[in-house]
C-alpha cells in the first residue's frame, strides 16, 4: 500500500478510503470540495438543478481540468494514465452519448453483459437494437450496463434512474446495491431523497455556491 | 511552341459577357451586379499584378525571391483556411495549424516533383516552382479547410458521444475515431471527385492552357496526370496532418475534450 503524503481527512480514519478527494475546485462553488468515499460506500449528491453536481462528478472523473488531489486507494490520479483512471472511476452522464448505430457496438456480448441486461430488466437481445430506437429509459439502463461491464471501482452516476418507472428503478438500485456489497464505491447524483436514503449513508449537498456533507 | 497571342481588344470582347451577366442581374433583380463588377475588377488587377511579379521572378531566377513568393502564397492560403472555418480554433492555432500543415504538405510534394520528375535547372526555377506550388496549394487548401471544418463541427455536435467514450476509458484517438474519419473523408473527397470526373466531365485548366499554348495533347495529358497525382498526395498529407493536429488541439494530454479551445460559431 503506498504511503499517504497528505493528512487523513478524519483523525479517526484508520482504513484507507477507496476514493479520496481533497481541495477539488468545482465551477460555481466558492470552496473546493474534500470528501472520502470508503469501499462499499455511497454518497448521494443532492441540490438544485444547475448547482454544480454534474460538474463535481466530471471533475472527479478528470473530464474537466480541475487541479485538486484525487486518489483511488491512495494512488493519485495524475500518477496514472487518464484512460485507466476513467476505467476505474467511471462517470455515466444522465444523457450519455452513443458513438455507433448499434447497441452491441458499444458493449461486447458476454455472459456478464447478458446477466446485467436481465438484472436491469432489459431484453438480452438489446445488443442487436439500433441506438436510434431506444427509449430514454432504455438508453439510461444500457449506458449503466456499458459502464458496469468494465468493473469500475467507483461509479459516478448522474441521475441514473430519472427516466425509469418504479420497477426499473428498483432493479437498477438492486444492481447498484450489489456493487456496493462487492466493495465498489458510488457517488450518486439524485433528486429523489428516498433513493438517497435507500442507497447512501451520507449526502453531499451542493447549492448556492457552497457544499456541505452530512452526517 | 505555337500559340495564338491575344490582344487587349480580344480580352475586352470577352469581358462583354460579364457585362451581359450584370445586365441580367439588374433585369432579374438578383442584386449581384455590384459584386460581379468588383469581382471582375479584382480578378483583372490581381492577375495583371501576378503577371508582372512572375515576369520579374522568371527573369531573376533567384532562390530567395522564389522562396519569399512561395511563403507569401502559403501565408495567404493559411488566411483563407482560417476564414473558411465555421468554428475556428482560438488564438494562433486558427491560423497556425492550417498554414503549417499546408507548408509541410505542399512544400514536400512540390520539392519532390521538382527534384525527381520535372527536374528543371536550377531545381527552384520559378517558372516551374511557382505555378506548381500554386496548383498544389490551392487544392491542399480546399482539403484542409474542409477537413478542419468538418472536425470542429462534428466535435461540437457529437460532444456527448465523444465524452461517453472518454468517460469509459477510451483514449482521445478512440473517442474521436468516427469524427476523424469523417473529417478525412470530407477533406479528400474533392480531389477524388476531380480525378473521377477529369477527362469525361471536365478538361482541367492546366491541360487546356498547355494545349492552347501549343503543347501536344499527349504531353499536356502527361503533365496533367502528374499534377493530379501530386495534388492528391499533397492533399492527403495535408488533410491528415491538419486533422490529427486538430484532434490534438481539441483534446489535452489527459484525454479531455477541450471545446473551450474553439471559437464561437461564425455566421454566414
Amino acid at each position: 500500500m503506498p504511503p499517504l503524503t497528505f493528512p487523513p481527512f478524519s483523525a479517526t480514519t484508520t482504513v484507507m478510503p477507496l476514493l479520496t478527494i481533497r481541495n477539488l475546485p468545482v465551477r460555481g462553488l466558492a470552496t473546493a470540495v474534500s470528501l472520502d468515499l470508503e469501499a462499499g460506500g455511497c454518497v448521494a449528491v443532492m441540490g438544485p438543478s444547475g448547482a454544480g453536481k454534474s460538474l463535481f462528478l466530471r471533475a472527479v472523473a478528470d473530464l474537466d481540468p480541475a487541479p485538486g488531489d484525487v486518489r483511488l486507494s491512495g494512488e493519485p490520479r495524475e500518477g496514472m494514465a487518464a484512460p485507466r483512471w476513467r476505467r476505474l472511476v467511471t462517470y455515466v452522464a444522465s444523457d450519455a452519448g452513443w458513438w455507433a448505430e448499434r447497441v452491441g457496438d458499444h458493449v461486447a456480448a458476454s455472459p456478464e453483459t447478458t446477466g446485467l441486461l436481465e438484472a436491469v430488466r432489459l431484453d438480452a437481445g438489446a445488443l442487436d437494437w439500433p441506438v436510434a430506437r431506444l427509449s430514454n429509459g432504455e438508453r439510461q439502463r444500457l449506458a449503466l450496463v456499458r459502464a458496469l461491464v468494465q468493473r469500475p471501482r467507483v461509479l459516478l452516476l448522474d441521475e441514473p434512474t430519472s427516466a425509469l418507472d418504479p420497477a426499473a428503478t428498483a432493479a437498477v438500485e438492486a444492481v447498484l446495491a450489489q456493487r456496493l456489497a462487492d466493495g465498489g464505491g458510488l457517488l450518486l447524483v439524485t433528486h429523489d431523497p428516498s433513493q438517497a436514503d435507500r442507497l447512501a449513508r451520507r449526502t453531499l449537498t451542493i447549492g448556492g455556491g457552497a457544499w456541505t456533507i452530512s452526517p | 511552341m505555337d500559340y495564338i497571342p491575344l490582344s487587349y481588344g480580344d480580352v475586352a470582347i470577352a469581358s462583354l459577357l460579364v457585362v451581359v451577366n450584370g445586365l441580367l442581374s439588374l433585369a432579374l433583380d438578383l442584386g449581384l451586379e455590384r459584386r460581379l463588377a468588383v469581382a471582375s475588377a479584382r480578378m483583372v488587377v490581381q492577375l495583371v499584378l501576378v503577371g508582372m511579379v512572375l515576369t520579374t521572378l522568371f527573369a531573376l531566377v533567384s532562390p530567395w525571391w522564389t522562396v519569399l513568393t512561395a511563403l507569401v502564397m502559403v501565408a495567404f492560403a493559411g488566411r483563407e483556411v482560417m476564414a473558411r472555418q465555421e468554428r475556428a480554433l482560438k488564438g494562433w492555432w486558427a491560423y497556425g495549424l492550417g498554414t503549417a500543415t499546408m507548408l509541410l504538405a505542399a512544400g514536400v510534394v512540390t520539392t519532390l516533383a521538382l527534384t525527381t520528375q520535372i527536374r528543371p535547372d536550377p531545381w527552384y526555377d520559378p517558372r516551374y516552382l511557382i505555378p506548381l506550388l500554386g496548383m498544389i496549394l490551392g487544392n491542399t487548401m480546399n482539403g484542409i479547410s474542409l477537413g478542419l471544418n468538418t472536425l470542429a463541427t462534428a466535435a461540437v455536435r457529437e460532444r456527448a458521444a465523444i465524452e461517453a467514450r472518454l468517460a469509459l476509458g477510451g483514449t482521445r484517438w478512440q473517442a474521436f475515431g468516427p469524427m476523424l474519419r469523417q473529417a478525412l473523408r470530407s477533406g479528400l473527397m474533392p480531389i477524388v471527385n476531380t480525378m473521377s470526373a477529369t477527362g469525361l466531365v471536365s478538361l482541367p485548366g492546366m491541360m487546356t492552357g498547355q494545349i492552347l499554348g501549343g503543347v501536344a495533347p499527349q504531353e499536356a495529358v502527361k503533365y496533367q496526370i502528374l499534377i493530379l497525382f501530386l495534388i492528391a498526395g499533397g492533399t492527403g498529407f495535408g488533410v491528415l496532418a491538419a486533422v490529427l493536429g486538430g484532434v490534438a488541439r481539441l483534446t489535452d494530454e489527459r484525454h479531455r475534450l477541450r471545446l473551450d479551445r474553439l471559437g464561437p460559431l461564425r455566421k454566414g
